[in-house]
């Protein structure tokens, strides 16, 4: 597994009283809750429509990652509209992955046993990995500096450009997200596949499109969150999508899986939880922290903290 | 089945016929033999948990890899103390051995039971979830433990594993999952697979059955990962992980879930399949992963299983 590097910002000498460090861990868990919040999404919502895990997801991430580092050379650097268009095209190439996936691999498999669709993800979660490995390289690269960037200080306070970047361009996807799930008549009809995929069919739903829909959402804010996760761990490499694809899948879980604004609270959730984890004495202990949180909320609140719980009926 | 002690008794002396011939082996086809060997175990016991039961399992590494540390642990720190500075002789060693083992197989039915007891009160995607985070969790314990090594793992371990120990575990795990699926009170896992309420509704524990099939599945993962151990002779928290959780159970869904022959050929074919495919090694994942696509489009009853109609589950 990768080890996750260190922001250079957390390394900053000047972090004094136990409030600015405070402060400064909390603006680092936030950033990097919102990248696992916008991958959470993706989740949830495809957990949502078919109920199974997409593992294939954490490595459409990486994909998206991958993107953006090839696009990076065709255009300017540290510019807006360069690291705009990337952001938009690592959205859209990852909509489309995600949609081919589902077309190809999952449809087949409609109304079949969970298990089995379970293991189809894992297998197009591998060909993914190892397609990485043979086409991408399996060593690291380094993710070109698409955006400009800057650090602002605020007393010891440091905000990179990079994080206030992260916070709002995953804010605004999400206010986005709610606006479609919400406003438009897809979003209605996700909803109603969601809760009843035949009552939805019967009122003249097309699931299949319904779906292929949602599987483009979810994986162009994974494409996102590839582009945001790179800028502030430049390095990259295929089997990058593993852990934060898992942790986001807890985040989801955490918040109630199923349920967008709790896939949202349980990213920055974990983000912070693991930051402040990694800046204490158990800091080589942070992978294994999101899996104990798992486990503790999955044992004493399986429907997560937004979630409703239902009861199993005869 | 009308006499299943002889067929172990028969299994053991051929292990031990086999191991007397060894030798005259190909030494790279003997270590071929033993890596099958150790994924027989680990698929047949995983089988009893996955396919007999039905509890969705992805933490079987970290059972393996519980086992393969303590038995390590064991013949590194005791072994020295308990044979003297000479090694011993080899019925010593093989004591020593298979007291090593045995410490592994109960170790990670202890992390079994840990493990068990709290989380097979969820049910599906949830449980693999919740069994690939213990996984994760243990592996990320070994790699903080400075006395097994941390991150760098274990080196030096002596190579106890002869072809004998394999073959003798692979009969001893066999037997002792079809005797106890078998069994009157084995139809109780069965039970459980099938259905869950319906089974509790005529009196059934199925908790009870759950922890039972989690137990014995973790002892014989460690006795795995202890033969492992000293196969390789050395181990690597990075070994045991998810992906090898995952590997374990592709060969337990190709062979059928719930069918011990097809699960041990499929750890066979899946074993051989690599190896085989060495000459094109570039590519070999991406065909492996690609196979595992269309076996559950085409196959999702697995590749080895010929009972027509009793897959739907």
């Amino acid at each position: 597994m990768r080890a996750h590097h260190l922001p250079p910002e957390s390394l900053n000498p000047q972090l004094s009283t136990p409030l600015s460090e405070f402060l400064q861990q909390l603006l680092n868990g936030l950033s990097l809750g919102a990248i696992y919040a916008l991958i959470a999404l993706g989740y949830t919502m495809v957990y949502g429509v078919l109920r199974f895990i997409n593992f294939a997801h954490s490595d459409v991430f990486m994909v998206g990652s991958f993107i953006g580092y090839y696009l990076g050379k065709h255009v300017p650097e540290s510019t807006v509209w360069g690291g705009l268009v990337i952001l938009l095209a690592a959205m859209l190439g990852c909509a489309l992955l995600g949609m081919i996936i589902e077309r190809l691999a999952y449809r087949p498999l409609r109304g079949a046993a969970t298990l089995n669709v379970l293991i189809t993800a894992i297998g197009v979660s591998l060909l993914l990995e190892y397609s990485g490995q043979v086409f991408f390289g399996a060593t690291p690269r380094t993710f070109p500096a698409v955006f400009p960037s800057a650090n602002y200080s605020f007393g010891s306070l440091v905000i990179s450009s990079n994080q206030i970047l992260v916070i709002v361009v995953a804010a605004l996807l999400m206010v986005a997200l709610q606006l479609i799930v919400y406003r438009t008549k897809i979003g209605t009809a996700m909803r109603a596949v969601s809760l009843n995929p035949k009552a939805a069919q019967l009122v003249g739903v097309n699931n299949d499109v319904v779906i292929s829909f949602t599987f483009g959402l979810g994986s162009a804010l994974a494409g996102a969150g590839g582009i945001l996760y790179a800028l502030n761990y430049p390095s990259i490499d295929p089997l990058m999508g593993v852990m934060p694809g898992l942790k986001a899948f807890v985040a989801a879980v955490l918040g109630g899986i199923g349920n967008i604004p709790g896939a949202a609270l349980g990213g920055l959730l974990l983000g912070t939880v693991e930051t402040f984890v990694n800046g204490s004495q158990w800091s080589t202990y942070k992978d294994a922290i999101a899996f104990a949180i798992l486990i503790i909320i999955l044992l004493f609140r399986p429907a997560g903290l937004l979630g409703k719980f239902t009861v199993e009926k005869v | 089945m009308p006499k299943p002690h002889l067929y172990l008794l028969a299994a053991l002396l051929a292990a031990l016929g086999i191991s007397h011939f060894s030798d005259r082996i190909d030494p790279y086809h003997l270590d071929v033999l033993t890596g099958i060997g150790i994924n027989i175990i680990l698929a047949v016991s995983l089988n009893l948990v996955n396919g007999y039961t039905g509890q969705f399992s992805l933490g079987h590494a970290g059972f393996m890899s519980v086992g393969a540390y303590l038995a390590a642990a064991v013949s590194l720190f005791l072994g020295p103390k308990l044979l003297g500075a000479e090694g011993g002789t080899a019925l010593q060693q093989g004591g020593m051995f298979l007291a090593a083992l045995v410490a592994g197989g109960l170790g990670a039915a202890f992390a079994g039971l840990v493990v068990g007891v709290p989380s097979l009160r969820l049910k599906g995607d949830y449980l693999a979830l919740v069994t690939l985070g213990f996984g994760e969790i243990i592996r990320v314990i070994f790699q903080n433990v400075e006395f097994l090594g941390g991150a760098l793992g274990l080196n030096g371990i002596p190579a106890y594993t002869t072809i004998f120990w394999v073959l003798a575990f692979v009969a001893l795990s066999v037997f002792v999952v079809s005797c106890l699926v078998n069994s009157t009170y084995g139809r109780g896992f069965l039970a459980t697979h099938d259905d869950e309420i319906a089974s509790e509704a005529v009196g059934l524990n199925t908790t009870h059955y759950k922890i039972v099939a989690f137990v014995i599945g973790a002892f014989f993962a460690g006795t795995a990962g202890g033969l492992y151990g000293h196969f390789k002779m050395t181990i690597t928290p990075t070994g045991f992980d998810f992906t090898k959780s995952v590997e374990i159970v592709v060969m337990v869904i190709m062979g059928g879930m719930g069918n011990t022959l097809g699960v041990v050929l499929a750890a066979i074919l899946l074993t051989l399949l690599p190896e085989l495919l060495r000459p094109i090694a570039e590519y070999r994942m991406i065909i492996y992963s690609l196979l595992l696509i269309i076996l559950m489009l085409v196959r999702p009853q697995g590749l080895f299983n010929f009972k027509l109609g009793k897959a739907k589950t």
